[in-house]
């Protein structure tokens, strides 16, 4: 590493102990931000070093720009990694850290920006040849533009805030009698929830699957580390990812990847990203979405297909080293499933519970991988998301993943708060799921048919 | 009338007040919403009935069990 010898990590968690991990690797120190509430995090811990820069709640903490690149200049870190949340697709963020002299770990601030706005996103992804929804390519800007939209696409349509992502700030509209109340609700909430109330209208369809691809570039070379099938969600936030997706013809997926290897080389992108598609399996068409400019919750699934360690590439790359490999260099083997273990109670609509871990026992074995950042006695703050642990299991086919899985979730011990395991468990053994015949309103719209929670999902 | 304490069954803060004195609800609407773990958690009226207090504030952490309105019902 040639200008990168202390890395501070501007975030935390799970993906703060896999910074913390690539970091112990490539011989670089860490230097971990935390909480008021996160003192006794497994991050903390594993750290070289450790800075709290605020009190609990996000605003004042990972999400305190000024504080985090005061912090990370004291300690004398030479860049920052900020994760994935909080801060990780903030333009600004990026800018200020540049400016304060901090090597910023993810792609140039000016790609955040455009890739951050949807509607400039769903533009670029046009000149890229990238097929897009069909609907408003520009924000609208009015309840009768609005509805003329809606005339032309057809309902029901989705109602999107421009600033919004990770399922937040969506709207389903079945009906135009619908349409004018709902685009004031999402405008205020989207003014709320993200500081801006641009919307933008398009397609709603049904049923689709959730497809996205990986990619990585150094701003002048960019490869593809293939798709992760992210089809199994609830509240529009996903549960499960695999891949190779078990809907992809081997022509879609060329396509597929093709398109995102298109648009990352459109902006010169340099870093990990991803590009979100929704796929329609039956008609074999894809459609762009939006693109997440940081690393992913669930970049695992790709290293344990294809070898690469995504974070460390990451790292070399913001060092200035040049992407180590080039498309045919990547290689894919076998069949990857990863299971969201969340502290949250399904019967009860999948809401989420704090609380202590009194008993915490990971799987092991062949083919498992866990990314967490639970221990036994773990007290779950309720400030942030409720993610316990990414299961991973790698088999040499789908058949033996899935059966892994199954055995992986069965050794999986955790007492103290609800848990996704028994979802999981039940998930894995559904046939439409074994047959690979899902859809991103399955867990719903079948699995919790005529539940009573149903509506929460 | 009887004094029922609405219970929220969740760890967080509060995110929203949804009613305030005086008010009229219905069982099972929505009083308050708790935010916990980045998710908005509606706290429900057991019962219908009439605001008679308002125990928290919009930003106080609540636990779990904890009341945060009294109705009379």
């Amino acid at each position: 590493m040639k200008r990168i010898k202390s890395l501070f990590i501007a975030n935390r968690g799970e993906i703060a102990v896999r910074i913390i991990r690539a970091c112990r690797e490539l011989g670089v120190a860490s230097v971990q931000a935390y909480s008021e509430a996160d003192s006794e995090s497994l991050a903390v811990k594993l750290a070289d070093k450790s800075v709290c820069v605020g009190a609990a709640p996000s605003k004042e903490s990972y999400l305190n720009q000024k504080v985090l690149i005061e912090a990370a200049k004291a300690s004398g870190a030479d860049a920052i990694h900020p994760g994935y949340g909080f801060l990780s697709e903030n333009a600004e963020f990026a800018e200020e850290c540049e400016k304060a002299g901090l090597i910023y770990v993810g792609p140039q601030a000016s790609v955040i920006r455009l890739m951050g706005d949807k509607a400039a996103a769903r533009r670029l992804a046009s000149e890229a040849g990238v097929p897009i929804t069909m609907g408003s390519p520009d924000p609208i800007k009015s309840a009768e533009e609005a509805v003329e939209t809606g005339k032309r696409i057809g309902y029901p349509l989705l109602v999107k805030a421009a600033a919004g992502g990770g399922g937040r700030g969506m709207r389903v509209v079945s009906q135009e009698s619908e349409l004018k109340e709902s685009i004031e609700r999402a405008a205020a909430e989207a003014s709320a929830a993200f500081g801006s109330d641009a919307l933008y209208i398009e397609k709603y369809l049904s049923p689709v699957r959730h497809v996205e691809v990986q990619v990585i570039g150094d701003g002048k070379n960019i490869v593809h580390l293939g798709e992760r099938d992210c089809t199994i969600q609830r509240r529009h936030q996903k549960l499960v990812e695999e891949s190779p997706s078990p809907a992809l013809t081997p022509q879609l997926r060329e396509r597929l990847t093709a398109s995102a290897v298109a648009l990352a080389r459109h902006v010169g992108y340099r870093s990990a990203g991803t590009l979100e598609y929704i796929v329609d399996a039956a008609k074999q068409e894809f459609y762009f979405i939006e693109m997440n400019t940081r690393i992913q919750v669930e970049h695992p699934v790709t290293e344990m297909l294809t070898g690469f360690d995504l974070v460390k590439m990451q790292i070399r790359i913001a060092d200035g080293e040049p992407l180590p490999i080039a498309q045919n260099d990547v290689r894919f083997s076998g069949h990857v499933i990863e299971c969201r273990i969340n502290a949250e109670d399904p019967e009860k609509g999948f809401m989420p519970r704090p609380g202590v871990l009194s008993e915490y026992s990971m799987p092991s074995g062949p083919g498992v991988r866990v990314d967490s950042h639970a221990y036994p006695g773990y007290k779950l703050p309720p400030h942030y998301d409720s993610l316990i642990a990414k299961l991973l299991v790698w088999g040499s086919d789908r058949e033996e993943a899935l059966s892994r899985m199954q055995r992986a979730l069965g050794e999986f011990q955790i007492v103290g708060v609800p848990t996704t395991i028994e979802f999981h468990k039940r998930l894995v053994g559904e046939p439409d799921f074994v047959a690979g015949d899902v859809h991103t309103r399955y867990v719903k719209e079948q699995m919790w048919a005529g539940h009573p929670t149903q509506h929460m999902l | 009338m009887a004094d029922t304490k609405v219970i929220s069954e969740v760890t967080g803060s509060i995110w929203k007040v949804l009613v305030a004195v005086g008010d009229s609800v219905e069982a099972d609407t929505p009083v308050i919403l708790v935010e916990s773990m980045k998710m908005e958690i509606p706290v429900l009226a057991p019962d219908a009935g009439v605001v008679a207090e308002v125990l928290v504030a919009v930003g106080d952490p609540v636990s779990e069990g904890q009341a945060v309105i009294t109705l009379k019902t």
